[in-house]
């Protein structure tokens, strides 16, 4: 970067010379890829080694290039803003002598510039190869586009159907279940289970449920079980845990 | 020319791209790796004998034919052919650290540029520069970029060990002596070793 790029304008250099004492890198943003970038514009320009930057004059100078930004780019740059604001706060907080283990703040920041001038550098070496390409011209081939039907689009109805049972006829048919309809029978149940205790007063749930019975017949009789029961008409109780449930009379039949 | 030599001349004049090789030995069943090989070398050596506008690059991986360098500035005076954008700063940049740093995802690009990347990332990948590679272990299972062969074909390059590599490269500024000691270097700059 020469001193032809950079860019001097009047209230800026004011400000510049006031803050930094170093005139001369009031700068046009468009041209920077990023804050690194900027930041390594600033030490170029003055000189300064990457390894010893003097952070709050820099810091000063970076928020002074900033301060023109358009809001789209303003948080990438104001991040870096923040980075150097602290550290130079942590480098204006006394150190008592040079203790063992006091590691520079700005390391990590030095350590990001050197990585970033290096992809700087293969940028460069990418952006030569790329011209240098450029030069050769291959056949510059393009297949055609896709036939489109001419505009406006013209279709009567039969092509719509025709064009609608193509598509159709595409659809895989899809797996369906059948569900088939097989309702709880608790009134029967119920009425099974009154049969049952009219003639014994003391049945056992195989019994209500009867021979073979199908999930739907163990529901049953199970909701038609727990709706006596609630009614009072019966009483369930099992001897143990995991015993076969006996179920009773609770009003007295008819029989007794 | 060999009959083999013209059949791959023909090809090569009907792509609009790199062919490798092993594309090359699918035109002719009889045609080993070798047979292909010495028919390039043939036709190359065609190209340059009496030279012609075109001549035999070895392109990313593969071979294309296409026009010397020398004719470069009339042709594009004359604008036969729309030529693809150049490439900004911006996207040079991000191309670099995917070339080097493959598979990369876009914290790490953004965290080396200082920027954010989406839309760059974006940009590169409508022109086929760069791909998604892979998803990463961290936090999200980020997308991973990696370049394409299309990146090889834009920049020249026959293959990603054409890059510089590290040692060839001038990392630092060049040190020289300390400039400036304003009132703000105060707190010189002490190395850690002492």
């Amino acid at each position: 970067m020469t001193a032809a790029d950079v860019q001097v304008s009047g209230p800026g250099r004011d400000t510049t010379m006031a803050l930094g004492g170093t005139p001369g890198f009031v700068v046009q943003l468009e041209q920077f890829s990023g804050p690194l970038d900027l930041l390594l514009h600033l030490l170029r320009e003055q000189r300064i080694d990457i390894a010893d930057i003097p952070i709050a004059r820099i810091a000063d100078q970076f928020l002074h290039s900033i301060g023109q930004l358009g809001l789209n780019q303003a948080a990438d740059y104001l991040d870096m803003a923040s980075r150097l604001v602290r550290l130079k706060a942590q480098l204006l907080l006394p150190r008592h002598g040079d203790e063992e283990g006091w590691e520079d703040p700005r390391a990590e920041l030095v350590r990001r510039l050197l990585e970033y001038q290096q992809i700087k550098e293969i940028a460069l070496w990418l952006g030569k190869q790329a011209e240098r390409r450029s030069l050769q011209y291959d056949r510059g081939y393009l297949p055609p586009p896709p036939a489109l039907p001419e505009p406006p689009l013209t279709l009567d109805l039969a092509d719509l159907m025709v064009a609608v049972e193509r598509v159709l006829a595409g659809i895989l048919t899809p797996v369906l279940h059948s569900v088939v309809a097989r309702p709880l029978d608790v009134e029967g149940a119920t009425l099974r289970i009154e049969v049952l205790l009219q003639e014994r007063s003391e049945i056992t749930f195989r019994d209500a449920v009867g021979p073979n019975p199908t999930i739907v017949d163990l529901l049953s009789t199970l909701l038609a079980l727990l709706e006596l029961a609630k009614r009072g008409l019966l009483r369930v109780a099992q001897d143990q845990p995991f015993a076969p449930m006996v179920i009773r009379r609770d009003a007295p039949g008819p029989t007794d | 020319m060999t009959p083999l030599a013209q059949l791959i001349e023909a090809a090569l004049f009907s792509a609009s791209r790199p062919l490798t090789v092993e594309e090359l030995t699918t035109l002719d069943p009889d045609a080993g790796h070798a047979d292909v090989r010495t028919a390039l070398d043939l036709l190359k050596e065609h190209y340059d004998f009496a030279p012609h506008g075109v001549e035999l690059v070895e392109l990313a991986g593969g071979y294309q034919i296409l026009t010397r360098p020398a004719f470069a500035e009339a042709i594009e005076r004359a604008n036969f052919t729309p030529r693809a954008p150049r490439l900004t700063a911006a996207a040079l940049e991000t191309l670099a650290i995917i070339a080097y740093r493959q598979p990369v995802g876009r914290a790490e690009i953004e965290e080396i540029r200082g920027v954010s990347a989406g839309g760059v990332l974006r940009a590169l990948q409508e022109r086929s520069l760069i791909e998604v590679v892979g998803r990463g272990e961290a936090l999200g299972r980020p997308l991973l970029y990696g370049t394409t062969p299309s990146f090889l074909e834009l920049l020249g390059m026959n293959d990603l060990a054409d890059l510089p590599r590290a040692d060839e490269l001038t990392i630092a500024l060049r040190p020289h002596p300390a400039v400036s000691t304003g009132p703000d270097d105060a707190t010189a700059y002490v190395p850690a070793e002492s």
